[in-house]
């Protein structure tokens, strides 16, 4: 079996419809998305669309729970009053420029996908198995939390999102959790690559992590004339995140510029 | 004395009067011996017409694991500490070896996230760096520290055992003004430009701890982030952390802002969800010498000792103490 996991979208539709091209160059016979499809990016509908006319299996990310209830976002997840205020600015503009259609889409969308292949059970979720907006950092995560979050979950691997940056860990039990990354923005690296987890069952390492090139001048572009912060866009063109640093841990906060 | 205005002062209410019973479980509510936990007097709670239950707080997870491994030992004596550390501050000894691992291992099992090392000052204990190689293993890590004892070999330590370990260690460094006048005046004589000392000898190395400020007097979050930003910047820490903490009005700063005048918002039970979730006794426990507590800011109060192990303390527990009420504002206000 192989099949493509997109982390957080946050509008990216330039880097989701690349991303799929990619996925199915390369084989992929089902593709699923751990959520947070809207926020931050431009023209929310059209990632919304990419994935509901190709019937792409999505799990619901916090941004999504919010902008399909209309609720406030959580401030849970910001940690400085003026990353809220961007945040709650940006929300305003997702909310009021997403179609009135697709508000169900996003507040329909289950909070965890499963299946069974070759007697591995999969369990994708946006955050983590308890929660829907619990960030597994690579190096603030305990092992020993891993495993009990994937065997409370009745999970031999959990594919999950919500940090922006992709890892995985191979558990002592054999269990594996694989965090996705993100299409939404780089990795904090200083490329301009965006990253997507592929799964090939009949591979030695079943996970691996696809780098994809895409238009970011295009999205850029886009971002300007839709008014949305500079700051999300100085990210999208450096590599480099210039907002969400303070929720780092230290080790990732280290790897970035800012 | 006039009472100082301070930025978690809330709007006086009507009800200011309104009172608590003190509903907590016997053996929660009395240390099993006083001699091992010995509690400060707590006020009386005043007397009302209506005496309402004050709101419960429900145990998530194990989000942080506070271990109080140096107890109430500091090198310094901060007029603000919300505990009363000090160079002769003994009333909670320090965590043996043994102990400090026994609490890593029963938090692992339990599903910690994150482990604290706090005090007191953790750099004061002798075994330190062996108390830090055995968190990590588990865990990652953040030492709670003034920075004074921050020194070269110190840093030396913190990067070998990073370097030993795919889980972060963290420092999370006090500072509580940009200018000598404002950080001395808390933090005593001379602190100021000793802890400038050991950001610039960290950001050699670097390194970048979380710079840790205490809104008192003057120093505003909202305000003041980008002016110690600047200043952590201008130490050759490119990558600045800065992170605010409510001033805790219990411990030493008692003698300066006399506690809580207005309990109002301690009567608003229940608490929203999403309030009541941030809280640190929802996410957390502190383990010291003499047993389990709430919170790492009720570590002196017998009546907040919840357990002697981990395992039988995650139970619910009510917002008795006055402070809980800057907790709770803090998490009104999203924290940090």
């Amino acid at each position: 079996m192989r099949a493509a996991f997109f982390g957080e979208v946050h509008g990216n539709w330039i880097a989701l419809e690349a991303a799929m091209r990619d996925a199915r160059a390369r084989g992929a016979e089902a593709m699923y998305c751990l959520g947070d499809v809207v926020g931050f990016g431009p023209y929310p509908d059209r990632s919304i669309e990419l994935l509901r006319e190709r019937a792409v299996a999505t799990v619901q990310g916090e941004h999504d729970d919010a902008v399909g209830n209309e609720r406030p976002i959580s401030s849970a997840c910001y940690t400085n009053p003026g990353e809220e205020r961007l945040a709650r600015r940006d929300h305003a503009y997702t909310l009021a420029k997403i179609s009135a259609g697709h508000r169900p889409w996003l507040a329909a969308l289950p909070r965890r996908i499963s299946f069974e292949h070759q007697d591995v059970r999969y369990l994708l979720v946006h955050g983590s198995p308890r929660r829907q907006d619990e960030q597994l950092w690579e190096s603030a995560t305990p092992d020993d939390l891993l495993e009990m979050l994937a065997r409370d979950a009745d999970a031999d691997v959990v594919v999950c999102s919500h940090t922006g940056l992709h890892w995985q860990a191979a558990l002592p039990s054999g269990r594996l959790i694989v965090n996705a990354g993100a299409l939404a923005r780089p990795a904090n690296d200083g490329s301009r690559r965006v990253w997507y987890a592929f799964l090939d069952t009949g591979a030695e390492e079943p996970f691996s992590f696809v780098p994809l090139e895409y238009d970011c001048e295009r999205l850029a572009a886009e971002m300007r004339a839709e008014k949305l912060p500079a700051q999300f866009v100085e990210a999208i063109l450096t590599g480099f995140w210039t907002t969400g640093l303070d929720m780092l841990p230290v080790k990732e906060r280290l790897r970035g510029r800012h | 004395m006039t009472r100082r205005q301070l930025p978690h002062d809330t709007p006086s209410r009507s009800f200011r009067a309104v009172a608590y019973l003190p509903v907590l479980a016997p053996e929660m509510a009395t240390p099993r011996s006083p001699s091992r936990a010995p509690a400060r007097a707590r006020p009386r709670p005043v007397p009302s017409l209506v005496q309402l239950r004050r709101p419960e707080v429900r145990f998530r997870f194990l989000d942080a694991l506070w271990i109080q491994v140096t107890g109430t030992h500091c090198n310094i004596a901060c007029r603000h500490c919300f505990i009363s550390c000090g160079p002769k501050a003994d009333q909670i000894p320090m965590m043996s070896t043994g102990q400090v691992e026994e609490a890593l291992e029963e938090g692992r099992s339990l599903g910690m996230r994150q482990v604290y090392f706090t005090g007191g000052e953790p750099f004061l204990h002798p075994q330190l760096p062996h108390m830090v190689r055995a968190a990590l293993r588990l865990a990652p890590l953040t030492i709670v520290t003034n920075g004074l004892l921050v020194d070269a070999a110190a840093v030396r330590m913190i990067l070998e055992e990073s370097q030993r370990t795919r889980y972060s260690l963290d420092l999370r460094l006090s500072l509580d003004g940009t200018t000598q006048e404002e950080n001395d005046r808390v933090r005593g004589r001379g602190t100021f430009e000793k802890v400038l000392e050991t950001l610039r000898r960290l950001g050699r190395a670097g390194l970048s701890p979380v710079v840790a400020v205490v809104e008192h007097e003057g120093v505003v979050r909202a305000e003041s982030r980008e002016r110690f930003r600047q200043l952590v910047r201008e130490l050759g820490i490119d990558r600045p952390r800065v992170q605010f903490l409510p001033l805790f009005r219990m411990g030493r700063e008692m003698r300066r802002t006399h506690g809580y005048h207005d309990l109002g918002l301690l009567a608003s039970a229940p608490l929203l969800s999403e309030v009541e979730s941030r809280l640190p006794c929802a996410t957390g426990r502190a383990v010291t010498s003499q047993g389990v507590y709430t919170c790492p800011m009720l570590v002196e109060h017998g009546s907040a000792r919840v357990g002697e192990r981990l395992a039988g303390s995650l139970h619910p527990i009510r917002l008795n103490w006055d402070t809980c009420q800057t907790c709770m504002l803090d998490g009104m206000n999203g924290g940090n």
